[in-house]
């Protein structure tokens, strides 16, 4: 299948008056107030000390299950894999019929068919990694047909990576113009925007692809492919939390985050939703707003839900492998 | 829904307070001479914690010969060595009691235990080991060869941060090789009562540090002992110059840490949500009760808005409540008599013609409250922008140019800190050699360390804390006496 992107800026870059071209977005990327490491850093961990109990830690535990865009993203990654973990996906805790379902299951592009079959008749979305993940050193050609392939197949939402290195070298506007293309080949399927933080290192990057990404039509901005280390962190993901706020402040538009790799623990999930609720607020406490690309968090989560009715803790062996 | 955090109170259960204390004088706790009693309340509940004893005249030179006797016969003779044990150890102690100590800080003080706990506990023992390293290197701290003590130090320390305070006074006077009498504040005597606890279980020689509890007046005779060699006061600027005028003519030393009105300076190239949380540490860290606080804001005119919306968006996350929660940010005003102050102060603002601004926020019913305030459209002339009010009130100035900021931000009486917030390096640097202020931050505000010296300019007091200067105004060259 062939697409024929259009290249012409989407709305809300016209809006805000940005162009394409590279003086254009380098003149407006750069143009951004700077971020203090030292003080976002500060931030971040006066947030983590917030102490979430009780009614709040259920509350926060239920939404992050809803939010967890369930991913298995292994080279050994195999049908039956993949069906074992809609079947999870769909009821995550067999035993208790009130754990709510997660949000999504991510596969590569091959499995997206059986993911689709096995998630028929449910809520859960499929996502779809694409454009030569992780790395996205390919062709745009190769890249778009990675992407038409996984929307053909049935992929609700496809998680896009950048091109670092034409971000790196400052050659913003090829950057600008794939994640347009490929939002072009997305047709109705929502764009999930991999900058791939660990790999752009300071924060003003962080904040800089933020914008680059969402002004040519990202629907959400996504950490990292968790191939990398350091994938998700709190105080990335707090810079791209103000860079959605702002982007709303400035256009109108609403832009989703996902944090990805790294977040195990419940404590960790909470940390992450505290950050949200203090930073853009309750409006992105939505799974349609905010999700965990993650495996193992889930386990944890459901542990911790189990304590939570029960009373006790039952252990690694109380929820499924995957 | 959204997201609501269930209650999360610390548990009061790590301390137990008995229904009076007397004096610590010569490593014992003593009745009072004088008899007398005054209550010492929860400020966020009104509840009464303790009876505390007020020291006279007679209290106050009982404690003061048994710190003359210690350093005589004691703690002068120690080598540094030996003194930098005790201080070791009553460093670690303060680490191992930091909960029980950090619970009742805020019992006592109103300040939220987010804050006792991961601020002022941290610090304070910080401030032991940084000072108790010092004690076998005072050969090195610059004033040559063999420096000696100058005998017994006279301290009177503020409510605000009543351990740390406690600290910053007693560590360098001891590891100089002097010993102290102290007075705490008197609306929070509890944790100095905590500390002499903590002496003790150091075994630390009777008399090296003392503990007289009270009011003014116990102040008054403390500073005006004849035989005390040095006085280390930390509050307000009509105090300090009482104090000022009593030590003149005398030979005794003195440092004065008083009052401030810091200018905190937002330029348009600033990191603006690290800036936000700058303005917000700064004047509402501790209810604004910080000498320090970054009272007045100015913000270049051509950010001035978006400044402001931002700003205004932060503060209604900010959580005001019960200082035993976890989550609480803003904790209660430390007094009646405080509150009274902020309030007249406040109120000056709106009948001079500011506009006052402050987020939706429910105040407790019993305590002192007052909620985080914001005043726009502040000229120099306006008292909220001359006057210190301690209190979590910030007023907003703009500004055009470096240059009138820098004349701005001087134009007060004070000079304890200001802070710049700029990403541009050279700018930094050309404002803070301008500022006259004794503590600049660039990109941060109210962050401490004890290596750091503290201390103001102008009418904000003379002498520094902390740091290598902070131990030179413990100690003399042979020279001198």
């Amino acid at each position: 299948m062939q697409v024929t992107p259009s290249l012409a800026p989407p709305d809300s870059a016209a809006l805000l008056g940005v162009g394409s071209s590279q003086t254009d977005l380098r003149r407006f990327l750069h143009s951004l107030p700077g971020v203090d490491q030292v003080g976002a850093e500060a931030r971040v961990a006066a947030l983590g000390t917030r102490s979430i109990k009780t009614t709040a830690k259920a509350y926060a535990i239920d939404l992050a299950i809803r939010m967890v865009d369930l991913t298995t993203l292994e080279g050994s990654d195999t049908p039956g894999k993949v069906a074992a973990l809609c079947a999870k996906a769909r009821r995550p805790d067999p035993t208790d019929n009130s754990a709510p379902s997660v949000a999504a299951v991510c596969v590569y592009n091959d499995l997206v068919g059986i993911a689709r079959q096995h998630l028929a008749g449910s809520e859960v979305r499929v996502a779809a990694v694409a454009t030569a993940f992780p790395s996205g050193r390919a062709s745009r050609s190769v890249r778009l047909l990675d992407t038409s392939e996984a929307v053909a197949a049935g992929a609700d939402e496809i998680d896009m990576v950048i091109d670092r290195g034409a971000f790196l070298s400052g050659a913003y506007s090829k950057v600008f113009d794939d994640v347009v293309a490929v939002k072009a080949a997305c047709g109705t399927a929502h764009l999930k925007v991999i900058l791939e933080t660990g790999e752009l290192q300071t924060y003003d990057n962080v904040r800089r692809a933020s914008w680059l990404a969402m002004l040519a039509g990202a629907d959400f901005i996504k950490t990292s492919t968790g191939k990398i280390a350091p994938a998700a962190t709190l105080p990335v993901t707090l810079v791209m939390l103000e860079a959605v706020r702002d982007f709303r402040a400035a256009t109108g538009r609403i832009i989703g985050v996902k944090p990805a790799g790294g977040i195990r623990t419940t404590k960790d999930a909470i940390k992450y939703l505290v950050l949200v609720n203090e930073t853009v607020g309750d409006d992105w406490l939505t799974p349609a707003l905010f999700r965990f690309g993650a495996s193992s968090l889930l386990n944890d989560l459901l542990l911790q839900r189990q304590k939570l009715s029960t009373g006790h803790y039952s252990g690694p062996d109380y929820v499924t492998l995957d | 829904m959204s997201f609501e955090y269930a209650p999360a109170p610390e548990s009061r259960s790590v301390v137990t307070i008995e229904s009076s204390y007397g004096l610590f004088i010569d490593g014992d706790f003593v009745d009072p001479a004088s008899g007398a009693y005054f209550k010492t309340i929860n400020p966020a509940t009104e509840e009464v914690l303790a009876e505390i004893s007020e020291a006279n005249d007679v209290d106050v030179d009982r404690a003061v010969t048994a710190a003359r006797r210690a350093y005589e016969r004691t703690w002068s003779k120690l080598s540094g060595r030996e003194r930098a044990k005790y201080l070791f150890r009553i460093a670690r102690l303060i680490q191992e009691r930091s909960r029980e100590l950090a619970v009742l800080e805020t019992l006592d003080n109103g300040k939220p235990i987010r804050e006792a706990r991961d601020v002022d506990l941290p610090l304070v023992a910080a401030h032991f080991f940084y000072y108790a390293g010092w004690a076998d290197k005072l050969d090195h701290a610059g004033l040559g060869p063999n420096p000696r003590a100058l005998g017994v130090a006279a301290q009177v320390i503020p409510w605000n941060f009543p351990l740390l305070m406690l600290s910053w006074k007693i560590a360098p006077a001891l590891a100089a090789g002097n010993t102290v009498v102290l007075k705490p504040a008197e609306t929070t005597s509890l944790t100095a009562l905590w500390f002499a606890d903590i002496c003790r279980q150091a075994d630390l020689p009777a008399g090296v540090v003392n503990i007289v509890t009270g009011g003014g007046e116990t102040g008054r005779a403390l500073v005006e002992h004849g035989d005390v060699n040095k006085i280390a006061f930390t509050g307000s600027t009509q105090v300090g110059r009482a104090i000022a005028a009593a030590a003149a003519g005398t030979s005794k030393k003195l440092t004065l840490e008083l009052g401030g009105k810091a200018a905190n300076i937002i330029f348009d190239d600033a990191p603006i949500d690290q800036a936000i949380e700058g303005i917000v540490s700064g004047i509402f860290f501790n209810q604004g009760h910080v000498c320090c606080a970054g009272s007045r804001l100015l913000v270049q005119e051509n950010v001035h808005d978006e400044v402001l919306a931002a700003l205004k968006q932060r503060l209604t996350t900010l959580r005001l409540g019960d200082p035993m929660d976890k989550n609480t940010d803003i904790g209660a005003i430390n007094s009646s008599e405080q509150l009274g102050r902020i309030t007249e102060l406040a109120n000056a603002g709106d009948s001079e013609g500011a506009i006052r601004w402050s987020p939706a926020c429910d105040l407790p019913d019993r305590g002192f409250w007052y909620p985080p305030t914001v005043f726009t459209g502040v000229t120099q002339a306006h008292r909220i922008a001359r006057e210190e009010i301690f209190g979590p009130v910030l007023s907003v100035l703009t500004f055009r140019t470096p240059a009138e900021a820098v004349e701005k931000a001087n134009n007060t009486p004070y000079g304890l800190s200001a802070g710049i917030w700029t990403e541009k390096g050279s700018r930094i640097l050309q404002m803070a050699q301008q500022l006259r202020a004794g503590v600049v931050w660039a990109n941060t505000f109210n962050r401490f360390d004890p290596t750091s010296p503290f201390g103001g300019y102008k009418e904000s007091g003379y002498g520094r804390e902390g740091g290598r200067p902070g131990l030179l105004a413990y100690l003399t060259t042979g020279a001198e006496r």
